[in-house]
């Protein structure tokens, strides 16, 4: 029987390495997926808009789709790069809904880019949610309007320190049957 | 309304934007679609139920303000929002005027795209449904029609198809039981503010104080026990029509005061200093005979003027030739649905004796009749065993002069006195209970169980 891994990837330069441990450990018990954490060389080149001067969250999604590691079932890219798509100024994250691929930005996470000092629980904690939510979309999960619920969508800071990290009873239903529907 | 219920349509010439949107919005789980270009958009409104629209302003061939036009022609509910990368002043004020629900410039903020979504899908969802109630209501008043055939209700019907369009006061005059709320209603059902509430104040049911306090409503501790404040139901009836039944019953105080509210459409709650202007429509109803009210000072003169603009005289049920047979069986028909009893009509004998009975009571009683005799029956025709009502016989057709006429008379005033107590009956009568039976069979005397 296939092993089912769901792989973390920091897209480097990642500041925060110690984010990562904990992050995987609470991913593992969310989901029950076997974590692994693996360094990949993406080309983000195509990603970079200038303009802007952010990283377009679609384009590492197809990145991390060609690049990742062939066994990943899914996999979750963490980056510190600001994240847009073209319609909106900005993206906490992005994710290729009921498919293999999500990625999360810790940039406009952190207190210190509200010019406020930095908080690196806080910072854990919400990076948690975010890769939580986007993970949920790769499960085929919508948004939910139970506001604890960590689908309930977020666009701001605010917001998601507003709700749980935890699914509502009735995402955490249909996670479950979901997953037992996918590989 | 769920968000899966509604559609959202996207259309823009550049794909990254479409599918970022399209992205967005499925995640919150609303139904998606996207064209590249007004044309194809317009196939897709043409093919499916769309909710909200997103249009790019720029876009070869037709722009978005020519495709909102289009939009607008084929279902003006439908909400449109312009999305563009260059806001001009011209083109937003243009926006606007051609009926956007909003304009907004890319890349947008992900707060003000939920913002915007959150309020078009509310707007969406009050217009639905408004036509849902709307539709409800006209389905409402199409089954409370007004039953009857007779030349004296088709002369009320008219006067009320000609008074209904208008927004005169109308005063409805009648007998207890002849229906005039049902009037009112159609008045009110037939004009102009049908969609706005009827409300009705039973004039007769309230004190001077209480009646005061209903009608004109209060603030929160106006007086003794008045908790917190309460809306009036002059300000409830706004944009609607007021019904006053039972007029003739308010006091000299409360015609004052009602004078003014008529004549001003103004009035003040009780405990407040603010004075509140209302627009409604007056139709009152009185079985009292006014005009000598007035006469004796009981009613003011000026209020009467007032509320008498335009009259209609609902006839006792008595006067109103054939519609008793007419809404025997409406009536039937009500209950025994509604009761889900396979009573299907009325004997030739018992339609007789409803025919000959005086109905004091008029439309309510003979109802209440129906009512009764479609518990009692077991059969699938209403006889005269299942009547039950008091023995009163229309005056002028209660008797002939042969002893069986006068016979028959006798026996039905001491079954009424006795209520019908046939020991009772036939120990005064002076005969046997068989005997009694007997008689009362021959005759075709009321209820028999």
């Amino acid at each position: 029987m296939n092993q089912r891994f769901l792989y973390i990837i920091p897209i480097e330069p990642f500041p925060d390495a110690a984010l990562i441990g904990p992050l995987g450990r609470f991913l593992s018990a969310a989901f029950g997926d076997e974590i692994r954490v693996q360094h990949v060389l993406l080309d983000l080149r195509a990603a970079f808009n200038a303009e802007r001067n952010q990283f377009n969250s679609s384009s590492i999604l197809i990145e991390l789709l060609r690049s990742g590691p062939p066994d990943a079932v899914r996999m979750l890219g963490v980056s510190d790069f600001d994240l847009f798509v073209p319609i909106l100024t900005f993206l906490f994250g992005e994710a290729q809904f009921g498919g293999k691929a999500a990625v999360v930005s810790t940039r406009r996470l952190r207190d210190e880019f509200y010019g406020l000092n930095p908080n690196p629980q806080l910072l854990q904690e919400r990076l948690m949610k975010e890769s939580v939510h986007e993970l949920g979309h790769v499960y085929g999960l919508l948004h939910c309007p139970v506001q604890r619920c960590v689908m309930n969508v977020s666009a701001n800071v605010d917001e998601i320190d507003a709700k749980s990290v935890l699914f509502c009873r009735s995402c955490r239903e249909e996670l479950r049957c979901r997953r037992s529907a996918q590989p | 309304m769920e968000n899966k219920e509604i559609g959202i349509l996207i259309v823009d010439d550049e794909a990254s934007i479409r599918d970022s949107l399209v992205k967005w919005f499925r995640g919150d789980g609303f139904r998606v679609a996207a064209a590249g270009n007004a044309e194809a958009a317009m196939q897709l409104l043409v093919e499916q139920q769309w909710d909200i629209v997103l249009v790019d302003i720029k876009m070869p061939g037709m722009d978005g303000l020519e495709l909102n036009r289009r939009i607008q022609e084929i279902d003006k509910d439908m909400i449109v929002i312009i999305i563009t990368a260059f806001a001009t002043v011209d083109s937003a004020i243009q926006a606007m005027k051609d009926g956007v629900f909003d304009y907004i410039s890319k890349p947008i903020e992900p707060d003000d795209l939920n913002i915007l979504i959150r309020n078009a899908v509310e707007k969406r969802r009050l217009t639905r449904e408004n036509v849902q109630l709307r539709r409800k209501i006209d389905n409402l008043i199409a089954s409370d029609y007004i039953v009857g055939d007779s030349p004296q209700m088709q002369r009320v019907l008219e006067k009320v198809a000609a008074v209904a369009q208008t927004d005169a006061t109308v005063m409805i005059r009648g007998e207890s039981g002849t229906g005039k709320e049902l009037i009112a209603r159609s008045i009110h059902s037939n004009s102009k503010r049908r969609y706005a509430p009827i409300i009705t104040v039973n004039c007769g049911a309230f004190t001077e104080t209480l009646l005061e306090s209903e009608l004109f409503g209060h603030e929160k501790g106006a007086f003794t026990g008045a908790q917190g404040s309460r809306k009036g139901k002059l300000r409830q009836a706004d944009r609607g029509t007021i019904f006053f039944d039972e007029i003739g019953t308010i006091s000299m105080k409360m015609q004052v005061d009602l004078l003014r509210v008529v004549e001003s459409k103004q009035f003040t709650p009780l405990g407040s200093e603010k004075a509140v202007l209302v627009d409604f429509r007056i139709v009152s109803a009185t079985n009292r005979d006014l005009e000598q009210a007035v006469s004796k000072g009981e009613f003011r003169e000026d209020l009467y003027f007032r509320l008498n603009v335009f009259s209609i005289l609902v006839p006792p049920l008595r006067e109103r030739e054939g519609d008793i047979s007419i809404l025997a069986r409406h009536f039937l028909d009500h209950f025994a649905k509604s009761m889900s009893k396979p009573v299907h009509g009325i004997s030739k004998e018992a339609m007789d004796m409803l025919n000959q009975y005086s109905w004091p009571g008029n439309v309510r009683e003979l109802r209440n009749v129906i009512e009764r005799s479609v518990v009692l029956c077991k059969n699938s025709e209403i006889g005269i065993g299942d009547l039950s009502f008091p023995f009163r016989f229309r005056s002028g057709q209660m008797t002939g002069d042969s002893i069986d006429d006068i016979e028959k008379a006798h026996i039905g005033r001491v079954l009424e006195r006795t209520e019908w107590n046939i020991s009772r009956a036939s120990q005064i009568l002076q005969i046997d209970r068989t005997t009694l039976y007997n008689k009362i069979k021959k005759y075709g005397l009321g209820n028999v169980t």
